[in-house]
């Protein structure tokens, strides 16, 4: 028997990411945001989760994926990392799926720029590929931040 | 290692106290050797140590509290005197007790440190081997006792354990007897140890509240319900209530930190042979406690410095006409929801002089700079890193290492440093630091559809221009705006612009909001001004960390999250007091090294045939404009009324020799103002306004100019006002002299 992880899901773009579900708080639906004017552009905004002030970041924009279309509303996975709580604005919420670590496997080189240093890996499912998104990762800025400086 | 019991627990955190008070105590004794009260309860600490010790097994930490007991006791019972040698060794005793102690809470067990030299040295006190008269004979009071000491002293040796068996004995009959002592249960029946830690849980569950309160109160509003409005209003007041009293629990007096003060000042004074006494002014002055922790540091350093470099040794104070005796005053009071730490010493102050060298010798200003700088300003450098004027590094300080980490430090809790000196009279650190952090009131306004909270401690006053007053009140200089606040210009700073916002603002409505900044003011203009509010300060998250103008959020009482501002770093990004020394950091070295005194802000301008010409803004009372048929002559000058006077022009172009350019219509003056007299500069044009410091090139080559420099990249004559007004206004000057 191999070792199982939970995994919570979630759809960008046409890409299908997951989060362990250990490092989920909670998963909302779309909350209304203050903006933070001077912001690096990844920061959507901020919103009150029950008196806590969380950071909300566009995953779209952090993976450098093209811009949400029309007016579909994202969802908030709210994660937990060691900087403290952030909400990770995605497309579409998906199941919590049990994965094998056998069908893990490193990061292809085919991935492009910015997602390949946030994805620990791919779980290969049945079908589709399972993207392993790098929280702690994905919630620090400031790369992003030093390359606008530079721009 | 085993979990320590909890009588040993008990034990250790109520020794810590105990020493702390013994080493004010002692100290306090060391000035007044006869205070039988003060004697009384230091014996009576000690002894309570010692016993306690014994109960629980610590011998070694009984043995030494032995020894320095037996010393009190005979100082209890007048057969010895306290005096320096004492005073140390018992000040070392209670540090070997604290080491003791220290080892016993990481380890379960005393250390194996040998305290036997101690030991030894204090019983050699205690025989009096040590303490020859003479050494008493300087304070009067120690004189009339020495006879009276010798006599005794042979046979007090011999009885010496019999006497420390009576005393103990003795010791608890005294308790009724002292009046220190009888306070001591009243408290302990009243007070209680909370652990910190529930302390700020129930501040954080406050915060909550007060959000909550503020949501339904907004809630309320639209409401008619007379039952439930009558009980909104209870939950206001009794959360209103609560929040004052669970601050409360978290005030701690400033002698807290104070207390320890004493003792460092003494030692280090011994160290440096120095004579100095502490006083202290305000100690009931009470602070919240993460306060209280943040400004520990930072003031114990700003004591040694006092000791260490402000207060000469006793024969330089002697040659100077001083008392021998130096003196450190601490003072704390409330003021404006603030407070006011003060430590001042009457030493040898700070030279500006050797504070001027020391910065151009570590290339952080130029020597132009320098000498510009006014004498106040320099001595504010000693707040940049790496600067330090003891002449020598001495154990205690000097390395370079300090008065930025007090600014640092004091910063990092909202709280500003300031210092004064005067050479030979002493300096006085200013410390002003808010009273609590948690919750704060704020002003709330809106721009660009946001809404923003503004600190009320930085907020002065606001000003709202309508219709007329909204085209007139604000005036253009290049890109930089301005409002004449009672006579004053006051520098403009859009919120929206700053932000990168687009104001929403209806422009025939102007709202300003007078803000004070490192002690100087601007308007910040927003689109709207809402309610104050009581705030919870909450940290943002890291990935903001990059946007410095915002000092938090909080969440407004609709349950939106508002961002706070950071009023400095607005102030600084926009530049409106020039380039600041902490916007400058990231930039080369040597621009960050100029603190925001090298920097003036200039008035730029053509005019008198001169393409670029710029006077500083400080010495520009308006600028104005006067059709030329409202100009007059008078006694072959060109004179314009204003403000019901006469007020003279001066043609720039005749005075420099320029070509007479024909004016234009109508003409651009600047205002100069002196003791109640008017003269105008007709110049062409206003070009801009800029913060920027300048090196200038003298040259004495034409009259009415001082030099030149290089503004903007660009060469720039700098006008002599001054003399340019006294050489076409005789009458101006002569006026303005009588």
């Amino acid at each position: 028997m191999t070792s199982q992880k939970q995994f919570s899901t979630f759809v960008l773009d046409d890409l299908y990411f997951g989060v362990e579900v250990l490092n989920v708080q909670e998963v909302i639906r779309y909350q209304d945001m203050t903006r933070v004017p001077l912001a690096p552009n990844v920061v959507q905004g901020l919103i009150n989760l029950r008196g806590q002030i969380v950071t909300a970041i566009d995953l779209r924009r952090r993976l450098g994926l093209p811009e949400r279309q029309g007016d579909v509303r994202p969802m908030n996975v709210v994660v937990r990392t060691t900087d403290g709580v952030v909400s990770l604005l995605v497309d579409e919420i998906g199941d919590v799926l049990e994965v094998d670590e056998a069908d893990f496997e490193r990061a292809p080189e085919t991935i492009s720029g910015a997602a390949r240093a946030l994805v620990t890996g791919v779980y290969k499912l049945k079908g589709r590929l399972l993207l392993a998104l790098d929280v702690e990762q994905t919630a620090v800025l400031e790369g992003d931040v030093a390359a606008e400086r530079r721009n | 290692m085993q979990p320590l019991d909890d009588v040993v627990k008990e034990f250790l955190v109520e020794s810590h106290e105990n020493l702390d008070r013994l080493d004010r105590e002692l100290v306090e004794l060391e000035q007044d050797p006869h205070d039988r009260e003060n004697l009384a309860s230091i014996f009576r600490t000690i002894h309570t140590l010692k016993g306690t010790c014994g109960f629980l097994g610590f011998s070694r930490l009984e043995a030494i509290s032995h020894v320095g007991e037996n010393l009190l006791s005979r100082m209890r019972d007048g057969l010895l005197v306290l005096d320096t040698a004492i005073t140390t060794g018992l000040l070392e005793m209670v540090d070997a007790i604290r080491q003791i102690l220290a080892a016993v809470e990481s380890t379960g067990a005393e250390n194996e440190t040998d305290y036997s030299a101690l030991v030894a040295r204090l019983n050699e006190l205690n025989s009096g081997g040590v303490m020859p008269a003479p050494k008493a004979a300087p304070e009067p009071s120690a004189v009339a006792d020495a006879p009276h000491d010798t006599v005794v002293a042979p046979a007090a040796v011999k009885s010496h354990p019999d006497v420390a068996e009576t005393v103990e004995h003795r010791g608890p009959d005294d308790r009724p007897v002292a009046g220190r002592e009888d306070r001591r249960p009243g408290v302990a029946d009243t007070t209680l140890r909370v652990d910190v830690g529930q302390l700020d849980k129930l501040m954080n569950l406050v915060g909550e509240l007060v959000l909550a309160r503020n949501q339904i109160i907004q809630f309320t509003a639209t409401q008619t319900d007379n039952a439930f409005v009558g009980a909104t209003q209870r939950l206001n007041l009794v959360t209103s209530e609560l929040q004052e009293g669970v601050m409360k629990t978290r005030m701690q007096p400033i002698d807290n930190v104070w207390s320890k003060f004493p003792r460092v000042v003494r030692d280090l004074a011994t160290t440096c042979g120095k004579q100095v006494r502490l006083e202290m002014v305000g100690k009931d002055t009470e602070l919240d406690k993460t306060i209280i922790e943040a400004i520990k540091d930072p003031l114990t350093h700003v004591v040694r410095n006092s000791v260490d470099h402000g207060i000469e040794p006793p024969d330089v104070r002697v040659a100077r006409g001083k008392p021998a005796e130096g003196v450190v005053h601490l003072r704390a009071f409330h003021e404006g929801g603030q407070i006011n730490i003060e430590i001042t010493d009457d030493g040898a102050g700070i030279d500006p002089e050797k504070v001027r060298r020391k910065a151009v010798d570590r290339a952080m200003v130029t020597a132009e700079q320098a000498a510009r700088m006014s004498d106040h300003d320099v001595l504010r450098l000693i707040f940049m890193p790496g600067f330090s004027t003891a002449e020598a590094i001495t154990n205690v300080s000097g390395r370079g290492v300090g008065m930025d980490v007090v600014r640092t430090n004091i910063e990092r809790i909202g709280g500003t440093v300031d210092i004064l000196s005067t050479v030979g009279e002493g300096s006085t650190l200013k410390i002003r630091i808010p009273l609590t952090l948690a919750i704060i009131p704020a002003l709330m306004v809106a721009t660009g559809g946001e809404v923003f909270a503004i600190p009320q401690v930085n907020l002065l006053e606001l000003v709202r221009l309508e219709g007329e007053q909204a085209r007139t009140g604000i005036e253009r200089i290049g890109n930089a705006t301005f409002h004449r606040l009672r006579g004053n210009l006051l520098p403009l700073v859009p919120l929206a612009k700053e932000l990168g916002l687009t104001s929403q603002c209806d422009p025939s409505v102007v709202n300003i909001v007078v803000l004070k900044a490192d002690d100087r003011q601007f308007g910040l203009m927003v689109d709207g001004v809402n309610d104050t509010e009581e705030i919870v300060v909450k940290p943002l998250g890291k990935q903001l960390k990059s946007v410095q103008v915002f000092a938090g959020a909080t969440i407004m009482g609709d349950g939106h999250v508002a961002l706070i501002l950071d009023v400095n770093r607005i102030a600084q990004q926009a530049r409106v007091f020039g380039v600041g020394e902490r916007s400058a950091k990231s930039t080369d070295s040597a621009a960050a090294k100029q603190g925001p005194a090298d920097t003036q802000t200039w008035l730029l301008f053509r005019g008198g045939g001169a393409d670029r010409l710029a006077i500083p803004l400080k010495l520009v009372a308006r600028l104005e404009e006067f059709a030329t048929a409202d100009i007059e002559r008078s006694g072959g000058h060109e004179v314009v009324q204003y403000r019901g006077e006469i007020m003279p022009l001066i043609n720039l172009g005749r005075f420099l020799g320029g070509d007479d350019v024909t004016p234009a219509d109508p003409r651009q003056v600047i205002v100069f103002s002196d003791k109640g007299h008017s003269a105008g500069l007709v110049v062409e044009q206003i070009l801009d306004i800029v913060s920027q410091s300048i090196s200038v090139t003298r040259s004495n080559s034409r009259a009415g100019v001082l030099g030149s420099a290089v503004i903007q990249q660009r060469v720039t004559d700098l006008l002599d006002v001054a003399a340019i007004v006294r050489h076409a206004v005789p009458e101006f000057q002569a006026d303005s002299a009588a």
